[in-house]
């Protein structure tokens, strides 16, 4: 990341702010509703640039353990998709579980934080380190 | 969409009302995302005036998990013969000029699932909505399948197959998915009894008015298949719109079960675990659409990270088995 102000994050930001505050309320019907959700997408790319690292990390990190094997996030997903579906990872199996969970909690904090199915999330798997 | 033309749409009404017919206003709705709907006034020779929807089957998006165009109706008009609240369909058309599609009454009342949810107007009706629906889905159950034109045969083996194909055209490996798939390779339920099923039963497709159940809409993704399928997709969570409630957002499974009848907890948790794949699964799908350039829209772009919220739902389901 350059240290240059606004961040990326802080430009993104000030964009989706201006969608929010003043392209929206100028209009209606389906360009105000794509507006919304135009800002939206925005909101996931601001949160992206701040916890999209160390969610990759993570998942990297567990993903080698898994499947004993290096490579990016691209190939080292594409390969545990595979050994589950070639059945050589059972679907009960503990640390693949466990891996799925963290790694959608992770991400489900970017794409969209307030998903209601998240407190029931936390009776199953309390927030985790 | 193209824009419908009047004179043909009125030569159309004029063969099942009192003629000529002329067309006083039509306006395109926004909505469903696969078919074209447009709002028609027309009054007839006798001044009767007809508040009309128009929806023609045209630019389904390379999703292609509906009827063909011609069939809906006909299935939508079998399910109202069978005592569910329904909107008539008056005339049917699949021409060169008006393309392929129909026309139904405009029934009046609100489809917004956030606003049915919130708005204390809707109360009552709220209220009442689990018996209706339970109401509505026995008797979409117990349509007779002699009345019903040819339609799909989608048991759980060809829904998964068609799911996992789908999933695997696009190219984009998805682990919890695949997990998904796994599983319900593994749990496949043995084959039940065939019965029309509506296919996307669920708030957003029900129109309500203060006092209750209106109609069922969107008739596009029936099919013949096992009953709890509906019932499992009433219960996703992509389907409860913050509101309270297993089922749909706005009742109790005890409730709502009771008030349908025979269920088979098991065979709905194996739909819960298909209906939170497909939905994620469909979210793909459309991103893909926009991804590929076929139909560009920022609406599709984003919808492809709501993935995640399928993922994450796909493994609550996952966990309930052992509750």
């Amino acid at each position: 990341m350059l240290d240059e102000r606004p961040t990326a994050s802080e430009l993104v930001a000030a964009v989706a702010d201006f969608l929010e505050r003043e392209v929206g309320p100028a209009l209606d019907g389906r360009l105000a509703f794509h507006t919304k959700v135009a800002a939206n997408a925005l909101r996931i790319v601001e949160r992206e640039l701040a916890a999209g690292p160390a969610a990759a990390e993570g998942d990297r990190v567990r993903l080698r353990e898994l499947t004993g094997s290096e490579g990016d996030l691209r190939t080292l997903n594409a390969l545990l998709a595979q050994r589950i579906r070639a059945g050589e990872l059972p679907a009960e199996d503990p640390a693949l579980r466990d891996h799925l969970v963290r790694s959608v909690l992770s991400r489900i904090a970017i794409d969209n934080p307030r998903y209601p199915s998240l407190r029931e999330a936390e009776g199953y798997w309390p927030p985790l380190p | 969409m193209s824009a419908i033309d009047g004179e043909a749409v009125a030569g159309l009404l004029a063969t099942v009302l009192p003629a000529p017919v002329v067309v006083d206003r039509m306006v395109p709705l926004t909505g469903g995302a696969s078919a074209d709907t447009w709002s028609l006034d027309v009054v007839d020779a006798a001044g009767g005036a007809h508040p009309l929807i128009v929806r023609r089957g045209a630019g389904r998006g390379g999703v292609s998990l509906g009827l063909d165009a011609r069939l809906e109706p006909l299935v939508q008009r079998a399910a109202g013969n069978a005592s569910v609240p329904t909107a008539e369909v008056i005339a049917i058309f699949d021409d060169s000029v008006l393309g392929t599609g129909y026309v139904m009454r405009r029934l009046s009342g609100e489809t917004i699932p956030r606003k049915l949810l919130r708005d204390p107007a809707y109360a009552a009706a709220l209220s009442r909505l689990a018996g209706d629906c339970a109401a509505a889905l026995a008797a979409i159950h117990a349509a007779p399948l002699d009345r019903l034109p040819a339609m799909p045969e989608l048991p759980a083996a060809e829904q998964l197959d068609l799911l996992e194909s789908l999933h695997r055209s696009i190219g984009q490996p998805v682990p919890t998915f695949e997990l998904g798939l796994r599983w319900l390779h593994d749990n496949l339920p043995p084959p039940g009894r065939l019965c029309l099923v509506h296919g996307d039963f669920r708030m957003g497709n029900f129109l309500l008015d203060e006092r209750g159940l209106v109609a069922v809409l969107d008739w596009e993704l029936a099919h013949l298949g096992d009953p709890m399928e509906d019932i499992a997709w009433l219960c996703t969570r992509a389907w409860r719109f913050g509101g309270r409630g297993a089922v749909g957002g706005f009742a109790s499974r005890e409730d709502f079960y009771q008030a349908y009848g025979e269920v088979d907890p098991g065979r709905v948790h194996f739909w819960a675990v298909l209906s939170a794949l497909k939905w994620g699964i469909i979210c793909q799908l459309q991103s893909f659409v926009h991804l590929r350039g076929e139909l560009p829209s920022v609406e599709r772009a984003v919808i492809g990270r709501r993935v995640t919220e399928a993922e994450l739902d796909l493994l609550l389901v996952l966990e309930e088995r052992h509750a």
